[in-house]
């Protein structure tokens, strides 16, 4: 009974007219957000002490860090509700998350090697952080990858759902995994990085940053998912209607 | 459907002595992996220096990485001929817990290559300068690492299944889940030299091994219903 | 307040500037890329009601 609002939701019509309302909400709340962050971090924040206005970067880095992680799970929660309940908006769901994640995960690496450059004195460092952005990106790669290599949709859907659940539980090991091994081989010198005592001022904008990419990712979810709908649905007759 | 079922076990072993056998047929293809390590471990002196001192460093991780790719390399074909004649099918059909027959084919190419690439180990090792009190280590800590990697590689062989040139994509979708085991692995090798006790690595391979084998066979007999009910 | 100063960044304006921009493209490609997924299937979805009406007719 209290589940057929579960169901309604899940049938691709549904889905597909509410994905339209509620887009452009995501879309100019985002904006906004992500401008005022902007502003904020470049202009407002205070420089910082040790690292002088290169600290900026965090204000970019760090939410596009937070969002391939978080990007990677809703992915993997997503095919996993569509293995076990067969919810093909589930599946479209997932499918349409992969390509957004990974273009954050690319983004926090290259943000996180400009950063290092005047920080570390090379682009590129295998610290904790960066390495386990770049097995994200691997993994990312091989979920598209995968995805990509069926001809028939439903069978690269549930195939590409297993790796995707297989590489979730694999995530938290990975993670720490990498920082084991960059304790290890690491003096503790490159704590510039992860300052322990950050001052709430430069911390709202970032806040208001993730809340942005947030806002930003459900929008681009929700276009690429109406396209996703389309496209699976093209015998429905709903779609008459709709088009 | 009401005559008796064999039990799983049972099953399971009948499945691992089939495999057996027909590799035992074909062993110069089981051969193949053992030679493509010694052969990728004998590059690394080559591209880089002879001296034993400085492979010594390198030594535990050449080792690691060399074990790894020859041992997906006969991957790509574990359950292809299986499902391309329908033996998989008639396995899903069975009702036998589909996951425990995986695993013991799983187990069989384990026992093929795996293990002589673990028993290979101190050789190659002591060509690249790895000192016998580092051989125990050495060992065990492969002895655990393959066999984590044989189960992930099965999952990844189980999905790339139906996929025409699955090799490069399995390789693609299991080399950047396996890099905790060679982190761990070669990290155990390394503090044995050092001196230093590699229980704690070696514990954290023997428990990602045994979450392995308790999760791998629902994820491998997941990827291989999608192969064959369609 | 001071533009030069601003835009100087305390020495680190190559690293901030080019920063800012990746990420302006990234987001900006996600927009497009977004965009054109679902307005691609939605003049395909189009053009088969248009041949579907036309086959009826």
């Amino acid at each position: 009974m209290s589940w057929t609002w579960f169901h309604k939701l899940a049938s691709p019509p549904h889905a597909y007219r509410i994905l339209g309302t509620i887009a452009p909400w995501f879309g100019w709340a985002s904006l906004a957000l992500i401008l005022l962050a902007t502003w904020w971090g470049l202009v407002k924040a205070p420089a910082d002490y040790q690292q002088g206005d290169g600290f900026r970067i965090l204000y970019v880095h760090a939410p596009s860090a937070w969002m391939s992680m978080f990007a990677y799970v809703v992915m993997a929660v997503a095919a996993g509700v569509g293995l076990v309940w067969r919810i093909k908006l589930a599946h479209a769901a997932a499918a349409a998350c992969a390509p957004i994640g990974a273009s954050f995960t690319f983004l926090a690496l290259a943000t996180g090697s400009i950063w290092g450059k005047p920080m570390w004195g090379t682009w590129w460092v295998w610290d904790a952080r960066l390495t386990s952005e770049l097995l994200l990106l691997f993994l990312y790669l091989g979920y598209m990858a995968l995805r990509a290599s069926f001809d028939d949709p439903q069978r690269a859907d549930r195939a590409s759902a297993v790796l995707a659940l297989v590489g979730v539980i694999n995530v938290p090991i990975i993670h720490y995994s990498v920082n084991w091994w960059s304790t290890l081989h690491q003096p503790a010198s490159v704590t510039k990085f992860d300052k322990p005592s950050i001052d709430l001022a430069m911390l709202i904008p970032l806040f208001i940053m993730i809340a942005g990419f947030q806002l930003y990712f459900g929008w681009a979810v929700s276009r690429r998912l109406r396209g996703e709908i389309l496209r699976r649905e093209r015998n429905a007759n709903w779609l008459k209607e709709a088009a | 459907m009401t005559a008796a079922r064999t039990p799983t076990l049972a099953a399971a072993k009948l499945v691992f002595q089939r495999d057996m056998t027909l590799a035992w047929r074909r062993w110069d293809e089981v051969a193949q992996p053992l030679i493509f390590y010694v052969v990728v471990t004998t590059m690394f002196p080559l591209a880089t220096t002879p001296d034993l001192s400085a492979l010594r460093e390198i030594g535990g991780g050449v080792v690691w990485v060399a074990a790894l790719l020859a041992s997906l390399l006969a991957l790509e074909a574990l359950f292809r001929a299986d499902v391309e004649d329908g033996t998989t099918e008639q396995w899903v059909l069975s009702g036998q817990p589909l996951g425990y027959l995986l695993l013991a084919k799983v187990a069989a190419h384990w026992v093929l290559t795996g293990l002589p690439l673990v028993i290979m180990s101190p050789i190659v090792g002591t060509g690249l300068g790895l000192p016998t009190s580092a051989w125990g280590v050495l060992m065990s800590s492969l002895l655990l690492g393959t066999g984590t990697l044989s189960i992930l590689g099965g999952i990844g062989a189980a999905l790339t299944v139906g996929v025409r040139r699955g090799s490069v994509l399995l390789s693609l979708l299991v080399l950047p889940l396996a890099m905790p085991l060679l982190i761990f692995g070669s990290r155990a090798v390394a503090m044995q030299m050092d001196g230093d006790s590699p229980a704690g690595p070696l514990q954290l391979l023997a428990a990602i091994f045994f979450m392995a084998l308790s999760l791998g066979p629902i994820a491998m007999s997941a990827a291989i219903r999608i192969s064959v009910e369609n | 307040m001071d533009l030069q100063k601003f835009f100087e960044m305390g020495g680190y304006a190559g690293y901030v500037w080019t920063s800012y921009g990746l990420t302006a493209l990234i987001l900006l490609w996600n927009w497009w890329a977004a965009r054109r997924s679902e307005a691609e299937a939605q003049t395909a979805a189009k053009r088969r009601n248009e041949l579907a009406l036309e086959r009826s007719s």
